[in-house]
């Protein structure tokens, strides 16, 4: 029992950070259909801006979280003006391969020594990491940090997608982008506004896990962007509590794999997380969260 | 109030619309009648600004339209209501129409430019809080053209809005046209639904494949032969 509520603790923690990568991916199919396959970068990127901030500049740990939140979203939305915009109206695998080249030059250019080199660094132990305990399990002060910050920027994301002008003219774009258009509202700016929001979630995400694995690297983007896509599609592309239903879903799942105490089962838990992604796309092909919409005559 | 003037618009070489042109005036229910496929709703998105003509002009007021991005054409005080109505699912209502006065700063303005809307649609009022899908056809054509109306356009484009409704919501539909043109909107009205469109027209002009073939008041084209046999069923 003990094991059992210690290891939801551990999977929702990385289950948070899944979510919050979902949440970019999604939100950005929801409004141009492009799987985003930068965005794994895009939480690197965040991971390396909180970084510098923490080792060069001192800063204390939220407020290297906020900038890095704020670089990253300026990044995203240079991403999408230099390299989706001028593909806007092309074909959609056009855009995919593109979202997957930039994927490459971002980890590419950060493996230059100029900018961070291939090896991986060790992230600045910014907040002490404590143990606490609470009630038969432990629980580290990382991990609630995490928990926390989530929580408090979904509901963030909640309030600005459902009651803000900005929100409700994102999924007005979502839904009918001609209709959208009008009504006044500029679709390249909501799309710009989109991107912003769903890149500073992936670099709370990569400050975050940062601070929780001590490690960061070029790389470190490629399995988690990946399997917060699988994330965002378990829970129903397009769906924002979809992709956090999927992100949380996804981190639980791997996390009671991996402490299964069934023999070598740890070392399938990728393969066991896709083989679940099958299975519920095999009996739900919108995911979890998605349904099947008809127009109404 | 709108000149349209040798207007031509292509989907990649196929050219759907040649050479229309036709006029708005001030203070009139303008149709443009014509069977499915005529190039009614290519115009009116070339209007909108949603598709770029391959030639031609559109004037609406000072501005010409053909190189305005469609939120400045609305910011001018030109509004659509599309075919197939395109309201906002997932929306409520009341997000719905909030989305119509998008380009407008919240102020007392809006709350009274609400509060008209819900007088002419109650039924709007009624289901605010609903998810736009929910509703059934002819409210959502009322909901359509509640939004279009936030932004209190001075000129109302109107696409096919009896499409697909029932003969009893077809007739509120056109008495509230009526209504909307009493109170100082002009109206360009895109109809299949000849005999109801050129009945409360001003004006009508009446498009075969892309090009316009008779134009004249309501009344006249009502009564003349080719608009009767073509569309009036004899």
């Amino acid at each position: 029992m003990e094991n059992i509520l210690q290891q939801l603790v551990n999977g929702l923690s990385l289950g948070s950070i899944y979510a919050l990568i979902a949440l970019g991916y999604t939100m950005v199919y929801g409004i141009i259909k492009l799987i985003n396959f930068a965005h794994g970068e895009i939480y690197m990127l965040g991971a390396f801006i909180g970084y510098v901030f923490i080792q060069y500049f001192h800063l204390p740990f939220f407020v290297a979280l906020v900038g890095a939140m704020i670089c990253c979203a300026g990044i995203g939305v240079l991403i999408e003006f230099l390299a989706y915009r001028p593909l806007r109206g092309s074909t959609r695998i056009a855009a995919l391969i593109t979202a997957i080249g930039v994927s490459f030059l971002i980890q590419n250019v950060m493996k230059l020594r100029f900018f961070a080199g291939a090896e991986p660094r060790a992230f600045p132990q910014a907040i002490e990491q404590k143990m606490i305990e609470v009630g038969p399990i432990m629980v580290s002060n990382i991990q609630l940090l995490i928990l926390g910050t989530t929580v408090v920027l979904m509901l963030g994301l909640q309030i600005i997608v459902m009651k803000t002008k900005m929100g409700k003219a994102m999924r007005a774009v979502s839904v009918d982008a001609d209709a959208a258009m009008l009504m006044g509202i500029s679709v390249n700016q909501t799309i710009s506004f989109t991107f912003a929001i769903g890149s500073a979630l992936a670099a709370a995400g990569g400050v975050m896990i940062g601070l929780y694995y001590n490690s960061i690297d070029p790389m470190m983007g490629v399995t988690p962007g990946l399997k917060a896509f699988v994330a965002a599609v378990f829970g129903g592309i397009g769906l924002i509590p979809g992709a956090a239903l999927g992100g949380f879903s996804i981190g639980l799942i791997e996390t009671f794999v991996s402490a299964s105490s069934i023999e070598g089962l740890s070392a399938y838990k990728d393969a066991i997380v896709y083989f679940i992604l099958i299975i519920v796309l095999l009996i739900k092909p919108t995911g979890l969260l998605g349904k099947n919409t008809k127009e109404k005559v | 109030m709108l000149k349209v003037k040798d207007l031509t618009v292509k989907y990649g070489v196929i050219e759907a619309v040649h050479g229309v042109s036709f006029e708005v005036k001030k203070g009139e229910i303008v149709s443009l009648v014509g069977a499915n496929g005529a190039g009614k709703t290519t115009i009116l998105r070339t209007i909108s600004g949603l598709v770029r003509p391959a030639g031609g002009s559109i004037q609406f007021k000072e501005l010409e339209l053909t190189k305005t991005a469609p939120q400045k054409i609305v910011a001018a005080g030109l509004s659509q209501v599309p075919e197939g109505r395109h309201v906002f699912s997932g929306l409520s209502v009341m997000e719905n129409l909030e989305m119509g006065a998008f380009l407008k700063k919240k102020n007392q303005d809006s709350k009274r430019v609400l509060q008209e809307v819900f007088e002419r649609f109650p039924i709007l009022a009624d289901r605010k809080n609903q998810d736009a899908a929910t509703l059934s056809g002819g409210e959502q054509q009322m909901l359509a053209m509640g939004r279009a109306l936030m932004s209190e356009p001075d000129l109302l484009l109107l696409d096919e809005p009896s499409m697909g409704l029932a003969p009893i919501f077809i007739k509120e539909i056109f008495d509230i046209i009526q209504e909307i043109q009493k109170q100082g909107t002009t109206v360009l009205l895109i109809e299949q639904n000849a005999n109801m469109a050129l009945s409360i027209a001003d004006r009508g002009y009446v498009l075969e494949t892309g090009s316009l073939v008779l134009s004249g008041t309501g009344e006249e084209l009502l009564a003349s032969e080719e608009v009767r046999k073509a569309y009036l069923g004899g």
